[in-house]
């Protein structure tokens, strides 16, 4: 695999919508042609060349070309945007939309990341060190197609929206969460293995969270029918089993309602 | 001789009265009279006539005076200003006229910026349940001619709408409903005892912040777990809730109108969409819609021009010029301002200035803020430029959407005495901004 | 004014029976005419086809619905992380949303294919002036607006008390009022029913409370349309749409036109429209085993020379469905739980709106697409038969290329049943694989312009390239004498014109928005003399049961975009 390396020579006034920083858009490119890549501030359409130096090659193909990212780029969104495959290492936090209907490949932020991370993903990988802030793994809005497959772990805190309308794929929240896990979700699984304020699994049909701090508030429509033991991110617990959510629509499989889980950790 | 106007629009809340009566003084310059309306339209209409209002647009000088221009100057201020931003963004419109609404979306089109509406800080969370589960509503004719049961959540028309129980819900006898008040229910969800909570048979006083486990408690009932609830939801007891409930699935017409108290507490978004989705189920079993109480008298308009324009009601992303982008949370107002992601502010009828956070006008008050609004205002005085323009309702007319999207055609009372509309001065700057494009290209 | 002509292309104009000969076309003014001067701008169509411009019988495009759609669904125009529909950016304003366009993208869509003037199928009276603020937002095309009435309290009254005068002249104070050109009904009776949860899925359902029949009110509808002499007959969405079995249901409708003779001065033959038939044409018990009825349904339509119809071609796209037909809405929905819209409206109608995708691997879905082709493919008279996709319920306007190829080309239809998942049971319930018919480019003129002109009663305007009509023409690169082997040259064709004239102004020029003329509000303008009654029950209602005033509820003439009337005397 090659590297492009790329390394912050010049903060934007505003923020900086880094769409093009994806291995397929590097791969097979010079430094001088990766660096005509465009890049919006507002309505101004930079390259990336006026902000980043470029050192490094990029592969053939996506799979074969990772990318690091260098210097505080916290205001720059849009990093692995529709990526299929390779590998993105941002050594800083990163504003929103990081991952954004990633398909494959993988990304790492060694600091925090913003909104919207991983929205409406549908494979590969993303792992953030540090926080991140609201609507991980969720849908664009008004779509009721989610987040539909790969990993997205945090491991840090998280905020509000996780796996909103979810259909598929894994969330791992090493930290606490606000509110609202799996809402409008018809499938896919959230771990969160701190915290949860309360409305996990609020107008699910399907969808499994397994939650390993406390649940402050419950919602009603949750009911526990016993308690069981299952493997979770590599290691075996006992949970209390809950299902759910008993007031949305439920769908049958073979004359059997498929009912939504919590899991609580005991 | 004075004269007397009928059927005037009142422009002050979402009920957008259009049986208003001014009476006005034969030189068409002074309101003399205002009947059925509330008394807070009432002063709209007098301060239309006010000695105090501003008729020149004024800019700011180096001393940090105001100093009176001419509209040309304050449209080529304004012009310049926006071709020269990076990402402007224009924010407003709960006192402004469709006309006014289009005309903004051709000007930040041309100028390249944001776009964005008073829904953003209030009824922005309804719009996004719309989005997310749909809307299932009706005219404010049908709750009168048919409701049998109304439930007011969150909000309180008392003091937010004063003439909406008495016009539209619950007191008007209309074709199936010849009894009015009598033949009707009232429900009031409400953490507060409200003056609407006083007229109600039920209030339910849910424990502030947790609507969404009450709503939840509702759909159990609808979806036959009505056993699987617990004692007390949210704070209110089982038996209650099954009370209601019944109440509920019985309506031969249900409506229920949810204001503030559920877009501005925890969850949002979620507290709508979840509502929504109990009035889907209640369909299951009986008739029942739902609506949103917006606030100004046209704050439904901006969502509905801007649909058919760019698709999407608010938060708008223009900065690509040949497509728009719309994600609240990163494109809204507030989210831009507090994060310092814009370079020049156009308040337009409403005040920025009192509403945003401070640490968001702060950061707004770093670059150029120009305010279009008739009055003098928070966001007026604070601001590089403000120029006046004309009171939709009182010196122009225009067409407005009710809080049901009903249109209301309005009418001028008063002479604008030199006054541009909002439309008409949009319309400039556009043009101006179409001139500095094409010299660009 | 400037004047042009059009050379050497092959013209289909069945309105003056030009079956795709050689021939210039004269343009003065804005309008058709026998010949002009040397002086006259020359634009070359050797090689291609020349038709009028298109007209679109039945497509909703502006008005509360259509813009909820909008509004409601953000995703139509970003579908993961794609602009879906593309950015286009051709002239003065952008472009939105694929399903439901923004006005802009519908004009300019429009133009692009060769359409000049679209007719919204759905105008509710009370938001008639959302409906023109969006008709003045729409560039290029002509456009009017069909008033609701198969759900108004009024004609329910009058029907019931058979008070035809009355009825008559209420309709058209309310095509004033509204600036609408012609009486649509949606789902009679059904929607009224719906706004106590309730519905009439046959024409004799009675409707809740008003003691009246679906089948009373299409024929007292029916009535005053002859009455009055209107420019297009009444234009019907019948009762039971959407679902299996149904084509009884929607015989017994087109039996209702039966006996009644037609009376207008427009050159307009049919008493009734039957719109999207192929809704309309469903067999079978249950979803299990549907079928098609298109040839039960087109045998009646064949003998009965009183009935036109549009298709509602399914294009197998995730669209967006939008009807003043509440019940099916709701039910709609709780068959594929996406999100649902709906909105009663006081007195008059109501609508809903429910995202969908038809997918090519779902059975019914493929059969939907089988029956629709299967109506114009049984046609015997293609001036009857006109295609539309009920924009945009069974797929979106933009569309209509491929409905053409799907037409003149079986190959293209059988490479379509050849992607579908249950090929052989869409095969089995439909008789679309037996069907060898390929239209002509006379006939897809004749379903596309002339027959919907005519059956609007507006073919001395549109849809012809007579002497006379406005100058609407669509040149398609397109060479009758040597038709592509490969369909999908066919639809490349009709997507993007060579030259879109829009009276006598070139709009459109290689496939890309050059100019945006003004352009009109059609409407209907009955003059008759005042009734005295109906003014009375008008001001009673107003002052009962509305919740605006009647003062403000006519739309004012400011609101009104360029307004063009068509006249009837009504003595």
């Amino acid at each position: 695999m090659e590297t492009v390396k790329m390394t912050l020579v010049q903060q934007p006034e505003l923020f900086l919508e880094c769409y093009s920083v994806t291995p397929d858009k590097f791969a097979g490119k010079s430094l001088a042609e990766i660096a005509d890549l465009p890049a919006h501030e507002g309505k101004v359409q930079w390259k990336l060349g006026d902000f980043f130096k470029f050192e490094g090659k990029s592969g053939a193909t996506a799979a074969d070309t990772k990318i690091v990212v260098n210097g505080d780029v916290r205001r720059m969104k849009r990093f692995g945007q529709q990526m299929t495959d390779g590998e993105i290492v941002i050594n800083s936090d990163a504003d929103m939309y990081i991952g954004g209907w990633m398909r494959g490949g993988k990304i790492t932020v060694k600091g925090n990341a913003d909104s919207f991370l991983g929205i409406a993903m549908e494979g590969g990988e993303i792992l953030i060190e540090g926080d991140a802030q609201n609507h991980v793994g969720s849908a664009y809005r008004g779509d009721w197609r989610g987040m539909s497959g790969g990993l997205i772990r945090v491991k840090g805190k998280a905020g509000n929206d996780i796996g909103t309308a979810m259909t598929g794929g894994t969330i791992i929240i090493e930290g606490d969460v606000f509110i609202h896990v799996l809402t409008h979700a018809e499938g896919g699984t959230v771990i969160i293995k701190g915290d949860v304020e309360g409305r996990v699994g609020g107008q699910l049909v399907k969808g499994d969270a397994y939650i390993f701090g406390n649940l402050l508030y419950p919602l009603p429509g949750y009911k526990m029918i016993g308690t069981v033991e299952k493997e979770v991110d590599g290691a075996t617990y006992t949970f209390d089993q809950y299902i759910g959510d008993l007031g949305e629509r439920k769908m049958t499989k073979k004359g059997e309602i498929i009912y939504g889980n919590i899991y609580l950790k005991k | 001789m004075p004269k007397v106007i009928e059927n005037v629009g009142c422009p002050y809340c979402g009920c957008s009265c259009d049986d208003v009566r001014v009476t006005v003084s034969d030189d068409g310059k002074k309101v003399l009279e205002v009947e059925n309306v509330c008394a807070i339209g009432t002063e709209i209409f007098k301060h239309g006539s006010s000695d105090h209002r501003i008729r020149s647009p004024r800019l700011r000088q180096p001393d940090g005076s105001m100093k009176d221009i001419t509209y040309e100057e304050a449209i080529e201020w304004t012009a310049q200003h926006l071709h020269k931003a990076k990402k402007p963004l224009m924010y407003g419109f709960g006192s402004t006229n469709c006309e006014g609404q289009a005309a903004a979306a051709r000007t930040m089109e041309a100028a390249g910026g944001m776009l964005d509406n008073c829904a953003t800080i209030c009824h922005g969370p309804s719009f996004l349940a719309i989005f997310d589960n749909g809307y299932p509503t009706c005219t404010l004719g049908e709750v009168k001619n048919r409701a049998d049961v109304i439930v007011y959540w969150g909000s309180n028309p008392a003091h937010a709408h004063p003439r909406h129980m008495s016009r539209y819900s619950i007191f008007p006898r209309g074709f199936f409903t010849g009894k009015g008040q009598k033949k009707r229910t009232v429900i009031v969800i409400d953490p507060r005892y409200t003056d609407t909570a006083n007229v109600a048979d039920y209030h339910l006083q849910v424990k502030q912040g947790h609507d969404y486990e009450l709503f939840n408690a509702f759909r159990m009932v609808i979806h036959g777990h009505a056993a699987d609830i617990p004692d007390e939801v949210a704070g209110i007891k089982k038996e209650q809730i099954l009370e209601v409930a019944e109440i509920m699935k019985n309506a031969r017409f249900g409506t229920t109108f949810f204001g503030m108290g559920l877009t501005h507490s925890d969850g949002r978004n979620h507290n709508i969409d979840i509502a929504i989705s109990l009035t889907r189920d209640l369909n299951k079993v009986a008739k029942w819609t739902i609506m949103a109480m917006r606030g100004h008298y046209n704050i439904a308009g901006p969502g509905v021009v801007w649909s058919w324009t760019f698709g999407f009601p608010y938060c708008l992303d223009l900065t690509k010029k040949d497509h728009a982008h719309m994600n609240p949370g990163e494109t809204s107002s507030v989210d831009m301002a507090m994060r310092d992601e814009v370079d020049m502010f156009i308040n337009i009828g409403t005040d920025a200035g009192a509403h945003f956070p401070i640490p968001a006008v702060k950061h707004l008050k770093k670059h150029p803020w120009v305010t279009i609004d008739p009055s003098v205002c928070m966001a007026s005085e604070i601001a590089d430029l403000h120029i006046p323009v004309c009171i939709c309702g009182v010196d122009t007319g225009g067409i407005v959407y009710r809080m049901d999207n009903v249109p209301i055609q309005f009418r001028a009372v008063l002479d604008p005495q030199g006054l541009l509309t909002d439309e008409e001065l949009l319309n400039k700057i556009a043009d101006r901004l179409d001139e500095l494009n094409a010299q660009e290209a | 004014m400037a004047e042009l002509l059009i050379k050497n292309g092959h013209v289909f104009d069945p309105i003056s029976g030009i079956k795709g000969d050689k021939a210039d076309i004269a343009i003065k003014d804005g309008k058709i005419v026998d010949k002009v001067s040397n002086k006259a701008e020359v634009i070359d169509a050797s090689g291609k086809t020349v038709m009028a411009g298109g007209v679109d019988i039945h497509t909703h495009i502006v008005g509360p619905k259509v813009n909820l759609g909008r509004e409601m669904r953000p995703e139509d125009k970003l579908f993961r992380g794609d602009f879906r529909g593309g950015i286009v950016k051709q002239g003065k304003r952008m472009e939105m949303g694929f399903s439901i366009p923004s006005t802009w993208k519908t004009g300019y869509s429009y133009a692009r294919l060769g359409y000049t003037y679209a007719n919204e199928a759905a105008m509710p009276p009370l938001l008639a002036p959302h409906v023109h603020e969006e008709i003045r937002d729409t560039p290029i095309i002509d456009v009017s607006a069909m008033p609701v009435f198969g759900n108004n309290w009024f004609c329910f009254e009058y029907i019931k008390n058979k008070e035809i005068e009355n009825n008559a002249a209420y309709i058209a104070w309310l095509l004033n009022a509204t600036k609408g050109i012609g009486i649509k009904v949606v789902n009679p009776g059904g929607t009224e029913a719906w706004a106590w949860g309730e519905n009439c899925t046959t024409i004799h359902d009675p409707v809740p409370y008003f003691e009246i029949t679906p089948a009373e009110i299409v024929k007292g509808l029916i009535d005053a349309n002859e009455y009055l002499g209107l420019p297009h007959s009444v234009h019907i969405h019948g009762n039971n749409l959407g679902n299996p079995g149904n084509y009884k249901d929607t015989i017994d409708t087109l039996r209702l036109a039966e006996g009644v003779k037609t009376k207008n001065k427009f050159g307009r033959e049919q008493i009734l429209h039957n719109t999207h038939l192929q809704f309309h044409s469903y067999k079978g018990n249950s979803w299990a085993d549907f079928e098609s009825a298109a040839k039960e349904v087109m045998d009646y339509v064949n003998s009965n020379k009183n009935i036109t119809v549009d298709m509602g071609q399914v294009t197998l796209d995730e669209t967006t469905t939008m009807t003043a037909d509440g019940p099916f809405e709701y039910h709609l929905n709780q068959l594929n739980h996406i999100k649902w819209a709906n909105v009663d409206v006081e007195l008059e109608t109501g609508s809903g709106i429910v995202p969908y995708i038809y997918d090519k691997n779902i059975k019914v879905c493929g059969i939907q697409w089988a029956i629709g082709l299967e109506i114009a493919l049984y046609a015997k008279d293609m001036m009857r038969v006109h295609i539309t996709t009920d924009h945009p319920n069974a797929g979106p306007f933009t569309r209509y290329p491929r409905v053409i190829k799907w037409l003149m080309s079986q190959e293209a239809r059988e490479a379509t049943l050849d992607t579908m998942k249950w090929k052989d049971k869409v095969i089995a319930a439909s008789n679309i694989a037996s069907m060898d018919r390929e239209l002509d480019l006379y006939e897809i003129a004749m379903m596309t312009r002339a027959g919907p002109a005519k059956a609007l009663g507006l073919s001395n305007m549109f849809g012809s390239l007579a002497k006379g009509a406005d100058a609407n023409v669509a040149i398609y690169d397109l060479n009758p004498a040597k038709m592509p082997s490969d369909p999908e040259l066919i639809e490349e064709a009709f997507s993007n014109t060579a030259y879109t004239l829009k009276e006598g102004v070139v709009v459109v020029k290689d496939k890309k928005i050059v100019a945006e003329p003004h352009k009109y509000t059609i409407w209907t303008k009955v003059n008759m003399p005042d009734n005295a009654q109906v003014m009375h029950d008008i001001k009673e209602k107003f002052a009962r049961n509305y919740t605006v005033n009647l003062e403000n509820y006519a739309v004012f003439d400011e609101h009104v975009h360029n307004a063009r009337a068509i006249e009837v005397e009504v003595a």
